[in-house]
Formats: structure tokens, sequence, C-alpha cells
């Protein structure tokens, strides 16, 4: 009996380290779990919803739905405090991919006046084992980033926009994501106060 | 295990307490935010952190706020030091694990979770601070 418990044990240590990677205090997910879970919940919003533009809206929506609560999470591991400029933000938008996403997008493309900028992705963990079929043209495969980089920094006073310049997915070499700095959100004045 | 439960009908005693507490918390939230740009106007250097605590004869008022615009608060005794380091703690072991991590917990409403209550009640008689007043 007690053979048979520590083969057990000794197997279930071994797919644990399969999955698992101790890293600095945190365990990371193997990301291929991630990416099929991705998969199928875009999957079953396309069964759902059967109309791509809904399906986009969705993704965006529960991105943001992440965003207000990953930025808490984000804030607590890095320390980091308010961005100085738009540049700083950049840094730490592509730090935020290292910590979640396990990747590191270069930022390039910066507009004149500093307020936009892309990330380019050379390999993106949510598209690893995709292919769009032809019905699904103009679905935004990977639109959740886009939720979850709005709320994140709607936590922190800021308001962008952001959309997919290039996608892989669609052919390109690499997936582009364009940000733009909208405006500063002022804090809530409590009644009463000038 | 047993089941958390928390009652749904209040005594009007509850509800009267509940009204106390809430108009002080928005007295509080009125001070702190108006020492909050007292401190970021009279400031002659760019104040990296802002507003960080205030002592009175009694008491000390330690204040840490996260880029995110949380706001947590600790009275204390005058000799408490590194009370800002147990906030930050409070912060990154007890907020982000049992609220923000809690998809039940709403997070612009009073926080029910009595499994939070009950972490932040551990982590405060665990410190350091606790330990060396209740000698």
């Amino acid at each position: 009996m007690s053979r048979a418990g520590t083969k057990l044990d000794s197997k279930k240590v071994f797919c644990m380290k399969n999955i698992l990677r101790y890293d600095e205090n945190l365990y990371i997910i193997n990301s291929e779990l991630f990416t099929l879970t991705y998969g199928a919940l875009v999957a079953q919003l396309l069964k759902d919803y059967e109309n791509v533009e809904d399906v986009n809206k969705q993704l965006e929506r529960m991105g943001y739905n992440m965003g207000i609560r990953l930025i808490e999470d984000f804030l607590a591991r890095t320390g980091s405090g308010r961005c100085y400029d738009f540049r700083d933000t950049a840094e730490k938008i592509q730090t935020g991919f290292k910590i979640f996403l396990g990747i590191t997008p270069t930022i390039t493309n910066w507009s004149a006046a500093g307020d936009e900028f892309s990330l380019c992705f050379e390999a993106n963990p949510l598209t690893e084992f995709v292919e769009l079929p032809d019905h699904c043209l103009n679905l935004k495969y990977c639109n959740v980033l886009i939720g979850v980089l709005r709320g994140a920094c709607e936590m922190v006073q800021m308001e962008i926009a952001c959309w997919f310049v290039q996608d892989q997915l669609k052919n390109d070499n690499v997936t582009e994501l364009r940000i733009k700095f909208i405006k500063r959100l002022e804090d809530a004045i409590p009644a009463g106060e000038d | 295990k047993k089941q958390m439960a928390h009652s749904t009908t209040q005594s009007p005693i509850e509800k009267a307490t509940l009204y106390v507490l809430s108009s002080e918390a928005k007295l509080m939230y009125g001070m702190l935010f108006s020492i909050k740009s007292f401190v970021s106007k009279i400031s002659p250097l760019d104040p990296k952190e802002g507003f960080l605590y205030y002592k009175t004869s009694k008491y000390t008022l330690h204040y840490l706020e996260t880029p995110s615009g949380l706001k947590f608060v600790l009275n204390t005794d005058n000799v408490t030091q590194n009370a800002r380091e147990l906030l930050q703690q409070l912060y990154r072991e007890v907020y982000l694990e049992y609220v923000v991590k809690n998809p039940l917990c709403q997070l612009n409403e009073p926080i029910q979770s009595e499994l939070f209550k009950l972490k932040v009640d551990e982590l405060f008689k665990k410190s350091p601070l606790f330990l060396s007043r209740s000698i």
C-alpha cells in the first residue's frame, strides 16, 4: 500500500513539475493551458453570438473587467508608483506583458506628440495554435488585450484608446497594437468640496 | 466546513451604527482629500509620494494611497514606526488576495467577505506593531 502511495505521489510531483514552474515566488502556469482555455472562450462566444462584431465587443468587455482587477495585482507586485509620462507608461505596460504573459513586446512608432505608440509582438501566446476560418476574418481574436489595457489604465486615471494595426492571424509579419493617450481622469471630489 | 453566513436584515441599531460609520467615513475622506491637495500645493519640491502621515498629541494617522486610488488609513499611538510597511502588506497580502482575486467581491462597494475580515485580523495580530503593544 505504502509503495503504491509513494509511486502515485512521485507521479503527481512529476506532473506538477511539467505544469508548474517555480519562478521568483510565483507559480507560472504553462501557457498552453491558457492558450487553449482562451481559444475555448472565443469559440463559445462565436457559438453564442453568431456575429463577429458582437464577439469582438464581448471580448473587449471581458478584458475590461479583467483589467480593472489585474492592475491591482500589477501594482502590488511591482510596487510601481504613478507614471511620470506616457513613455514611462509604455514601459510599464511592457513589464505587464512580461509578468502576465511572459512576452516582451517591443515599443516602437512613437508619434511626434508622444501620445501614441505601438507594441509589436513577435510571438503571442494567445494565438499559438490559431488559424482564422474564412467567415471570421473580421474577428479580432486578441480583443481581450484591448479591454485589459483600457480597464487597467482607467484605474490609474488614464483614458486610452487602443486597436490592432497588424495581426499575425491576418498574415501580417507581426502583431501590432496601437495605443493612444486620450486624457487624464481626475479624482472624484467629495460632495461639498471645491 | 462551516459556511459563512451574513444576515440580510439589520436591526435599527445596526442601521444607525452603519449610518454613523458611513458619515464618519465621508468626513474622513473629505479630510484626507483636503490634506492631499494641501500637501501637493504647499510642497516646494515635487511630492513623490504625497501625504504620508500626521501626528497629534494623542495618536498618529498613517496613510497609504496606491496609484489606482485605493486609500489605506491606520491610526496608531505615537511611538509606532513602519506602519506604512504594514499598510503595504495589507494591500499586497490581504486586499489583493481576498478582494481583488475574489470575483464575488465587487470593487466599488463595501467589502462583505468574512474571509477578508478574518485575514485582516490575522495580519494585524501577527504584526510586530501589534505584538510589541500587547505586552
